[in-house]
C-alpha cells in the first residue's frame, strides 16, 4: 500500500505529513482525536541519519505534544548494511531510537506500529516491534531474510526451506506467520481509519506477544520457558 | 597477550583465565563469587529446539544459554551467558524466552544486577521468525528491569562478537563491558560483504573487522563504558563497578544521548576508516593504537570527561 493510500484510508479527517528523504512525519486526524505520525517510506534502509531522524521527531512529540498518541509508519529495507554506518555503530543509533520510544512509553505516549508496506529484520524490530502492539496492512511484506540468502547462511536446500515455508509459521516469511506468533496484533483491512480508533482504545502496553503466540497455536514454548525461569529454583 | 615477563617465579601473579576461551557455562561460574553461581534449567531440564530438529540439525539441552543467579562481590546477581560454540550463540525460541524470563523475574526480585554475557550472531535463520520476537521481547524486558531499578550489565568478550539485534539491545543496557577481541555491531562483516560486495567490506579482512567494530574502536565512540583484558577476573571486577548503579532511562538521558549522537555523526560522518576517526579524536599515529594492549592504549587515548550520571562520555 503506498503511504498516500495508507494516509488516507487512516484519516479519512485529514492529515498534514512531510516527507523528507525516506523519512515521514506529521499528524492525522482521526475520530478520536489527533494522532502524531512518525515512520518511513521508500523502502528505506535504516542507518544512522535515519534513526536519528526518526529519534527527534520522537523527542519534539515528548516536547512539543505530551501524552499524544504516536502512529509508526513502517516501511524499511531492514538495517542499512553499509560498512560506514557500522563503523558510527548504527547499532547504537537504533538503540537510541528504541529508548526514545521506551522513555515516551513511560510518559504516556501511547505507540502502536502499521507495517502499510515492507518491515524486514533490524529495521522491524528498531522501528515496528518496539510499539506497544504492532499491526499491518494483508498486502505487506514481513521477514527476517529471503529465502535464498537463508539457504546460503544456515546451508539447507532451499527446496527444503520451502517445504518448511509450508508448515512452520516459526520461520516462513509473511504477515500470517507474524499474525500466528503474536507479533502482528491485528491485520488491519477495510476500514483503516476505525481499526486505529479501536487499537487505541485500548491503553494496555504490557508485552502480551508471547501469549498471544501461544493463543494463536504459533508459538508454543515462549511463553512457558519464559515462566519457567522466572520460577525456577524457587 | 601482555602479562608482564619481568615478574619472578613463583610470585603472586594471578593466573588469567581467558574470557574468550572459556564456555559459557564457565564464564558463568567465573564471574560468580567462587561457589555461589545456581543455574536455573540447567542441561537437565532438556530444553532442545524442536525447530532445529525439525531440520535435522544439532540441539542443545540448553539451547545455547546459561542462565542463572549467584553472588557478585558478596551481592545477589542474574547472569545469563550466551554460549557461541552452539550456533554461533544465535538467538531461538527457547534460548530468548530464558532471557526474558530471567529480565522479567530480575524486575520483580531486584538483584543488585542482571549481567548479560552476550556471544551472538543475533536472529537463529532455523526459527526466524520467533528469534526476531524474541530479541524484541528481551529489549522490552531490559527496559522493564531498567524502569525497576535494576542495572542491566553487558559484558561482550567472545569469538563471535555482538551482532543483529542483540547489538542493538546491548546498547538498551546500563553499562557494556568489552575486551578487544569482541566486537559489538547489528550488522556483520559477512551480511555485509554477501549484499553489498567485497568492495564494501571484506570480510576476511580481519584487521579492518576488529578496527570497525572491535573494543577499541567502540570504547573510543563512547559505545562502550569499559575496556579490559580477555581476562575473566578483569571482566568480573568492571562489572561489580555497576552493582547497584542503575543510570537513568528518562526525557534528559535520551536527549543527552541525542546530542552525542549528532556531534559523532558531525565529526566523523565522512570519514571512510577507523583510522580517520582516530586521527579525528586527536590521537598521533593512529595505526599504532591496534597494537597497544590495554593499559597502553587506555594511557594514549584522550581522557573521557566523568558524565553527571557517573558514566564515561566520549563521542
Amino acid at each position: 500500500m503506498t503511504l498516500s493510500e495508507c494516509l488516507d484510508r487512516l484519516f479519512p479527517g485529514g492529515h498534514t505529513v512531510n516527507v523528507d528523504g525516506d523519512v515521514v512525519a506529521g499528524e492525522g486526524h482521526g475520530a478520536s482525536g489527533r494522532v502524531a505520525l512518525i515512520g518511513t517510506t521508500g523502502h528505506a534502509p535504516i542507518g544512522v541519519e535515519t534513526a536519528l531522524a526518526l529519534a527527534q521527531h520522537v523527542l519534539r512529540v515528548m516536547q512539543t505534544w505530551p501524552g499524544a498518541p504516536i502512529l509508526l509508519l513502517v516501511d524499511n529495507a531492514g538495517q542499512r548494511l553499509s560498512r560506514r554506518d557500522e563503523l558510527l555503530a548504527n547499532n547504537g543509533y537504533l538503540a537510541h531510537l528504541a529508548k526514545c520510544l521506551e522513555v515516551a512509553r513511560t510518559r504516556g505516549h501511547q505507540i502502536l506500529s502499521l507495517v502499510y508496506d515492507q518491515a524486514i529484520s533490524g529495521g522491524f524490530l528498531a522501528a515496528g516491534m518496539i510499539a506497544d502492539r504492532t499491526y499491518a496492512v494483508p498486502e505487506a511484506r514481513i521477514h527476517v531474510m529471503n529465502l535464498p540468502a537463508m539457504s546460503r547462511i544456515t546451508q539447507i536446500p532451499l527446496e527444503r526451506l520451502e517445504s518448511l515455508c509450508a508448515s512452520s509459521p516459526v520461520f516462513a516469511p509473511g504477515v500470517r506467520s507474524f499474525v500466528k506468533l503474536g507479533i502482528v496484533e491485528e491485520v488491519w483491512e477495510n476500514d483503516l481509519s476505525r481499526s486505529l480508533n479501536d487499537a487505541l482504545a485500548d491503553r494496555s502496553n504490557d508485552d502480551r506477544r508471547a501469549e498471544t503466540g501461544f493463543a494463536r497455536g504459533g508459538r508454543l514454548l515462549a511463553a512457558d520457558v519464559a515462566r519457567r525461569v522466572e520460577a525456577a529454583g524457587r | 597477550m601482555n602479562a608482564p615477563d619481568d615478574i619472578p617465579y613463583g610470585s603472586a601473579a594471578p593466573l588469567r583465565e581467558s574470557y574468550l576461551e572459556a564456555s559459557a557455562r564457565e564464564r558463568a561460574h567465573g564471574l560468580c563469587d567462587a561457589g555461589s553461581f545456581v543455574e536455573w534449567l540447567d542441561p537437565r531440564a532438556r530444553m532442545t529446539s524442536p525447530h532445529l530438529a525439525a531440520l535435522d540439525v544439532p540441539v542443545a539441552f540448553d539451547d545455547g544459554i546459561v542462565t542463572g543467579e549467584g553472588r557478585l562481590a558478596q551481592q545477589r546477581v542474574f547472569v545469563a551467558a550466551q554460549e557461541g560454540r552452539f550456533m554461533g550463540g544465535a538467538v531461538g525460541e527457547i534460548h530468548g524466552a530464558k532471557l526474558t524470563g530471567l529480565l522479567r523475574r530480575a524486575a520483580h526480585e531486584k538483584p543488585a544486577a542482571v549481567v548479560l554475557m552476550l556471544e551472538t550472531g543475533g536472529v537463529r535463520l532455523h526459527e526466524a521468525n520467533a528469534g526476531l520476537v524474541a530479541i524484541s521481547e528481551i529489549q522490552r524486558a531490559v527496559f522493564d528491569a531498567r524502569h525497576a531499578g535494576v542495572p542491566v550489565i553487558v559484558l561482550i568478550g567472545g569469538g563471535n562478537g555482538c551482532y543483529g539485534g542483540m547489538g542493538i539491545v546491548a546498547r538498551c543496557c546500563d553499562a557494556i563491558v568489552m575486551s578487544e577481541a569482541g566486537r559489538l555491531s547489528v550488522s556483520g562483516p559477512e551480511v555485509i560483504e554477501t549484499a553489498q560486495g567485497v568492495e564494501e567490506f571484506d570480510a576476511k579482512d580481519r584487521a579492518l573487522v576488529w578496527r570497525t567494530m572491535g573494543g577499541k574502536h567502540r570504547y573510543l565512540l563512547g559505545e562502550i563504558d569499559c575496556l579490559v583484558d580477555d581476562d575473566l577476573d578483569a571482566f568480573r571486577t568492571a562489572a561489580a563497578a555497576f552493582l547497584d548503579r542503575p543510570s537513568r532511562l528518562d526525557l534528559d538521558a535520551v536527549q543527552a544521548e541525542h546530542a552525542r549522537l549528532v556531534e559523532r555523526l558531525a565529526r566523523f560522518g565522512a570519514c571512510d576508516d577507523a583510522r580517520d576517526v582516530w586521527a579525528e579524536l586527536g590521537i598521533d599515529d593512529p595505526s599504532t593504537l591496534t597494537e597497544l594492549d590495554t593499559a597502553e592504549f587506555l594511557a594514549r587515548i584522550p581522557a573521557r570527561t566523568a558524565h553527571e550520571d557517573g558514566r564515561d562520555d566520549a563521542l
